[in-house]
């Protein structure tokens, strides 16, 4: 399918997803299709789990271009995002200049200005020049720049993010301006640790996504497990959702989870999801202690009727 | 125009043009408090264009995705979308409608000070009587004061300065004093063709660390509420980018948009219309639980300080309450508790909710005064 006909409507791009295995409800094909329309970067937030990153993987396989990932951490700076050159290389590069220039001495002195100037160029050429992600994206234009966990960045990285973002061009001063021919479609997501700021959040469209329903979440687990059998999906998903919204959890399990428990019980070969087996393998879902509890109580009381 | 089958009854009726319909709209959500601004309300009307006006769904998820900026949002969204174009709720989740308490507006004439005037002497007697008043109300409880007396002390919260507390971050910077940085001295040897030049130096970059104020709104907190949400304000002001505030009451109430605005006053007004359970019970364990699952934990606690301004009173669940302070204090670097009755004389901590949080408190200081304040604040910037 060519590009045109994925992002024709909110529909065919739901279909188009659909089709590498990413289940997008009607809200989120819309904000992405309007995102890719109107070439503004998409912020998600959201529960851990809920898809935010993978959307962005599927992208860049439905419409066939790299995905370029900038994961935030605490303290990232512009050079870990743009580029940096590369020390070891350009000293390499003169030891080596230095070491012919030995063997073979040069004749005249406006000979050997000469040769300085070019050896000076030489060190900033675009051999050592060491692309991190946003470079690459702005260069390697069409692609999905996937920004993950910017919440994790200090205020000054949002504030440069959202330079690079308006103008798609960044300023290397010994080499140039380096612009998209295409702007990258940009996706970013937040764990919500802290509020980014208005700036950057006017500059996007905003969606929260939520945990899938009952449906969609069985639907979801056929798509990505079809080696499950529909019975036991269907008691892993309601278990899920049930577990989701009446125990207080510390940490409610993501879709990633229920993936995961379902698959656990998959390999242990076993086709009906009794209590005990529940409890045997709720390890691959429920990851605190305190909650590990709460579950072994529930799964009881929900699973024996 | 029309927005769909069943919607547009207002809008159409009215004959309004579809940009006046959906800029209007626009309107009506900053009305209820969204962060609508010029250029969101372009881009909603650009994403209308783009996917038409044909499908309700549509239209309602490009304004959800122009207008709102977190999930907070998304609930009064909700509202003014099924006012403005009629037809049933997308999400289905209705406000409790309680009104928002009166806040008092400080007068702007001075206290104590005759304004006809009179002879110099007198003048400066009435300062200097001003001035040792505003001592004594520094002392004395705020639940026991006049409304005149509370005025006054209103106007004295400007006094107070909060510094922020600070951590050591990861990164360093260059300096002229601090451990040798190997790295930058060798690299500048090199730059240098391998010349030794002076010896680089570098020290710990220190960041602010972040505050997040935990403050109780229910009915026996509300001789103290407007005062503590003051130096809240003012916490708030000094460190606008890492300091964070909740209200607890029957709900969480994410408070720190409202305090950001500079002016006190204007700054409560906007919190008053935020918060709509002024007064209201207390569930403080579950509220506590709230935060923590939807804030807390993602990492805003994560090694902050955590101020509790209440009073501890928690009829229901007091183990509850004593379980979520426990998850608080491992995730916080610390946790302190402000509590208006441990400055009265004779006060013991034997209500339940205290007793049950105490063991998770890192520091436990009093919260009735002035002085009490400025207390809170040392203990603050020194955690």
């Amino acid at each position: 399918m060519s590009d045109e006909d994925v992002f024709a409507s909110p529909q065919s791009l739901s279909d188009a997803l659909a089709g590498t295995g990413y289940l997008a409800d009607a809200g989120l094909a819309t904000v992405t299709w309007l995102a890719q329309d109107l070439d503004r970067p998409l912020l998600l937030e959201g529960e851990p789990g809920t898809g935010k990153t993978a959307l962005a993987e599927a992208l860049a396989q439905l419409t066939d271009v790299p995905l370029i990932r900038l994961q935030c951490y605490e303290g990232i700076e512009a050079g870990q995002a743009l580029y940096d050159w590369d020390f070891p290389r350009q000293i390499l590069h003169l030891r080596a200049v230095q070491a012919l220039a030995d063997r073979s001495p040069i004749g005249d002195g406006a000979d050997a200005l000469h040769s300085v100037e070019q050896l000076e160029a030489n060190l900033f050429d675009e051999r050592f020049l060491q692309a991190r992600p946003i470079l690459r994206a702005l260069r390697e234009a069409p692609c999905v720049l996937l920004v993950d966990e910017i919440d994790r960045a200090d205020d000054e990285f949002e504030a440069f993010l959202l330079e690079v973002l308006s103008t798609w061009s960044v300023t290397i001063p010994e080499l140039g301006t380096v612009r998209a021919q295409t702007p990258p479609l940009v996706v970013l997501t937040s764990n919500r640790t802290r509020e980014l700021h208005d700036a950057l959040k006017r500059r996007c469209l905003y969606h929260w996504i939520d945990h899938p329903g009952l449906e969609r979440e069985l639907a979801i687990l056929r798509v990505r497990l079809p080696e499950v059998e529909e019975a036991l999906a269907t008691d892993v998903v309601r278990l899920v959702q049930r577990l989701r919204a009446e125990e207080d959890l510390l940490k409610p399990p993501g879709v990633a989870e229920t993936l995961d428990w379902a698959r656990a019980v998959a390999a242990l070969g076993l086709s009906r999801f009794d209590p005990e087996v529940a409890a045997r393998t709720m390890g691959a879902a429920v990851k605190h202690r305190e909650d590990t509890e709460r579950v072994r109580v529930a799964i009881d009381r929900m699973l024996t009727r | 125009m029309t927005v769909g089958t069943d919607g547009a009854a207002c809008a159409g009726a009215a004959g309004w043009s579809a940009v006046q319909t959906l800029g209007g709209f626009a309107r009506a959500c900053r009305a209820a408090g969204l962060p609508v601004s010029a250029d969101r309300e372009r881009t909603f009307l650009q994403a209308c264009a783009a996917v038409g006006l044909g499908d309700r769904d549509r239209v309602y998820w490009a304004g959800r995705a122009t207008l709102t900026a977190s999930q907070s949002d998304i609930e009064p969204y909700d509202q003014v979308f099924t006012g403005w174009f009629g037809g049933r709720a997308m999400h289905g989740v209705s406000l409790p409608a309680q009104s928002p308490p009166t806040l008092l507006q400080a007068s702007l004439e001075e206290a104590g000070t005759d304004p006809t005037g009179g002879d110099d002497e007198v003048e400066e007697e009435a300062v200097r009587a001003a001035a040792s008043a505003t001592e004594v109300l520094r002392h004395r409880d705020i639940a026991a004061l006049s409304p005149e007396d509370q005025d006054a002390l209103r106007r004295t919260f400007a006094t107070l300065t909060a510094r922020p507390p600070t951590r050591p971050a990861r990164r360093h910077t260059a300096s002229h004093r601090g451990s040798i940085d190997g790295r930058a001295t060798v690299r500048a040897h090199l730059r240098a063709l391998g010349e030794p030049d002076r010896i680089r130096r570098r020290r710990r970059v220190v960041r602010v660390r972040r505050v997040v104020l935990l403050v109780d709104v229910s009915g026996s907190m509300s001789p103290y509420a407007d005062h503590v949400l003051r130096l809240a304000h003012r916490m708030v002001q000094a460190a606008p980018r890492t300091t964070e505030v909740f209200t607890l009451g029957t709900r969480l109430t994410h408070l720190t948009r409202a305090l950001r605005e500079r002016h006190p006053d204007r700054a409560l007004l906007a919190a008053g219309e935020t918060v709509p359970d002024w007064s209201g019970g207390t569930r403080l364990g579950e509220t506590l639980g709230v935060f923590l699952r939807r804030w807390g934990r993602r990492g805003m606690a994560r090694g902050a300080v955590v101020v509790v301004f209440s009073d501890g009173w928690e009829r229901e669940a007091p183990e509850q309450l004593g379980e979520q302070m426990r998850q608080l204090r491992s995730l916080a670097h610390r946790v302190v508790w402000v509590n208006p009755h441990r400055g009265k004389s004779g006060y013991l901590p034997v209500q339940s909710g205290i007793v049950a949080a105490l063991p998770s408190v890192d520091d436990f200081v009093a919260g009735h005064s002035l002085a009490a304040f400025e207390e809170v604040l040392e203990v603050v910037s020194r955690a």
